[in-house]
């Protein structure tokens, strides 16, 4: 696709050193309680994890890009940071856009309200206006296809229903910069389908759309561009085809045995 | 365009001036041209939230910028309010008892410490004494349990169960302990509308200096405010903290002018030769001591009350508000 008239110089998002690092403890649930014990015990779970490392790239207005990777590459995190939810901890990001995101599954806020409240709720912590939910609720709700569901408690409804609730609130805000995790992984092969049309009509309103897959058909159909990230380091941008055809090989010969220039 | 053009940040930074000024030197009216009808979506009612650049830094001291995260918080607050709304709704669904219970839930509890009362030190008092104590009790009893342990014990809740909306989305998280100020605010309000019922009901006066109690009222929600921030940021860290919670609550209760006059401790100290001032150690002292005197007995309390409930109040909400910011950016991981 091609960048269209209304992309500026700036890129739409550009990433300058970027680097991650938090620090986190593997513990299930804390409590008090644990952290009591292990202080008697002299034992530090804090762990420093550092997400991404150095990594700096730009994406231009209207470009789809694909991030594929190994689990724990730091897909999500790099999701994140651009998102504002994790800042940098290092580095600069600059978003030039209205972003939305769909990261972790579910608009699911307070599961004792209805959809049709969390729909609300979702989209004022988005930033939207009072207004402008009123005009796009039925848009939203007709996307979803809950049917009456839409005015029941979340608790009662399936993973897959939360699931297309939230896709649809996501790309209903009409973002410049859309940010998908992982959101094809649930949902019946219908609205998949569904899922996926919406995207490709939110990339072709020259809207930028990041993408995080494992699923490669998808990257290689809905993306224009893609990006790998290994162990929090970019290793390759450029074209989906060539960037999986990397990916995959380096997946089959191992870590060690492989550098680019094999390519 | 690009001046009009105003910036959304989460927890995170923004540059203004740096990038801002810069850019709009470089894009000049033709870009905003272009920009305006297609790619933006710009109605005007976009605009006041779309922000077209955001930039994130690295927090400086763990602190966000200030200026842009208050701008945020403030442009946010119908989300505050409709959270706050829907968790009334979602707690007492619009059933009769489900409204009853708001009023009848502290007026049995006061029953219950008033029983207490009386059984303790209620012999040889007159009628006229026990009545008073009984107003003094409902009037600390409500503000306390339903308005300040509301603050602390869902907002200390608020974070962790805010869950799905924390991962996926970047705001302010600040409003989410704040939304649980505004509930408890609204649940107490009945109970006030129950204690007038309940003041006049027993023949006492209305007095004019009540209209100062409000200021009381207040510091209290700073107070509970400061709070709410801090538990919440603490039930991130142990999620075990909402146990301790309900036997901390329970025992400020019985530190606090409720169950008892402030000016028995007062006197108490007073005859062993320690200065009563020590008794403000307890912010609640002089914040529910204030509000009960101007309520119940129309009194206007010493410059030191207001002085020290003021303090109070102003130094455990920027405390709490900044230990909250502070922290913030790792909740996100956290949860």
């Amino acid at each position: 696709m091609t960048t269209n008239s209304t992309s500026t110089a700036d890129p739409a998002v550009s990433v300058e050193n970027v680097s991650v690092s938090y620090r986190t403890t593997f513990e299930k649930v804390p409590t008090f309680r644990s952290a009591v014990r292990r202080l008697g015990r002299g034992q530090r779970v804090v762990h420093l994890v550092e997400a991404l490392r150095e990594v700096s790239f730009e994406v231009n207005h209207g470009t789809s890009i694909g991030i594929i990777g190994a689990n724990g590459a730091g897909k999500s995190t790099l999701m994140r940071a651009i998102a504002g939810i994790l800042p940098p901890s290092e580095g600069r990001i600059e978003v030039h856009g209205r972003v939305s995101t769909l990261l972790a599954l579910g608009v699911g806020f307070n599961r004792k309200l209805s959809g049709r409240e969390n729909v609300v709720l979702g989209g004022l912590a988005a930033g939207m206006t009072r207004e402008e939910l009123n005009e796009r609720y039925e848009e939203i709700a007709d996307f979803a296809e809950l049917g009456e569901f839409i005015d029941m408690p979340m608790q009662t409804y399936s993973s897959g229903m939360s699931a297309r609730l939230a896709f649809s609130v996501a790309v209903h805000l009409n973002p410049d910069i859309l940010l998908i995790d992982e959101a094809l992984s649930t949902g019946d092969a219908k609205f998949k389908q569904k899922a996926a049309r919406k995207m490709r009509e939110v990339a072709e309103n020259a809207g930028t759309m990041f993408l995080v897959s494992h699923a490669m058909r998808s990257v290689k159909r809905l993306c224009n561009e893609a990006l790998w990230l290994h162990k929090g380091q970019l290793m390759m941008q450029g074209d989906p085809t060539e960037v999986i055809a990397a990916y995959t090989k380096f997946l089959e010969v191992g870590e060690d045995a492989f550098s680019l220039e094999d390519m | 365009m690009r001046a009009r053009e105003r910036e959304r940040v989460g927890s995170s930074t923004l540059d203004p001036t740096r990038e801002t000024t810069a850019r709009s030197s470089a894009a000049d009216g033709t870009h905003g041209v272009e920009r305006q009808p297609g790619q933006m979506n710009a109605t005007r009612l976009d605009e006041d939230f779309t922000s077209s650049v955001h930039v994130y830094e690295p927090h400086r001291n763990g602190l966000p910028r200030l200026r842009p995260y208050f701008k945020a918080l403030w442009q946010r607050r119908p989300f505050a309010i409709e959270m706050s709304r829907a968790s009334i709704r979602a707690d007492n669904v619009n059933t009769f008892f489900g409204q009853i219970w708001l009023v009848l839930n502290p007026l049995l509890l006061a029953c219950v410490y008033f029983l207490l009362l009386m059984i303790i030190r209620g012999r040889n008092n007159s009628f006229d004494e026990n009545v008073v104590r009984f107003v003094h009790l409902c009037a600390c009893l409500f503000v306390f349990h339903i308005f300040f342990a509301g603050c602390l014990r869902q907002g200390a809740s608020s974070v962790v169960g805010g869950g799905k909306l924390l991962l996926n989305m970047s705001f302010p998280r600040l409003l989410l302990p704040l939304a649980e100020v505004r509930t408890a605010f609204f649940k107490f309000l009945p109970t006030l509308a129950l204690f007038f019922v309940i003041l006049l009901g027993f023949g006492r006066p209305l007095h004019w200096e009540a209209i100062m109690a409000p200021a009381f009222l207040l510091m209290l929600g700073l107070f509970g405010a400061g709070m709410a921030m801090i538990f919440a940021t603490m039930q991130v860290y142990f999620r075990d903290i909402g146990n301790f919670l309900t036997y901390m609550i329970r025992m400020w209760l019985y530190l606090s002018p409720i169950l008892w006059y402030p000016e028995m401790a007062s006197d108490g100290l007073e005859r062993i030769g320690i200065p009563p001032q020590v008794l403000h150690v307890n912010p609640l002292y002089s914040m529910l001591g204030g509000w009960s005197d101007l309520l119940v007995r129309g009194q206007i309390p010493a410059a030191e009350w207001w002085i020290a409930g003021t303090v109070w109040s102003i130094v455990a909400f920027v405390a709490g508000a900044v230990f909250f910011m502070s922290r913030e950016r790792e909740f996100a991981v956290r949860l």
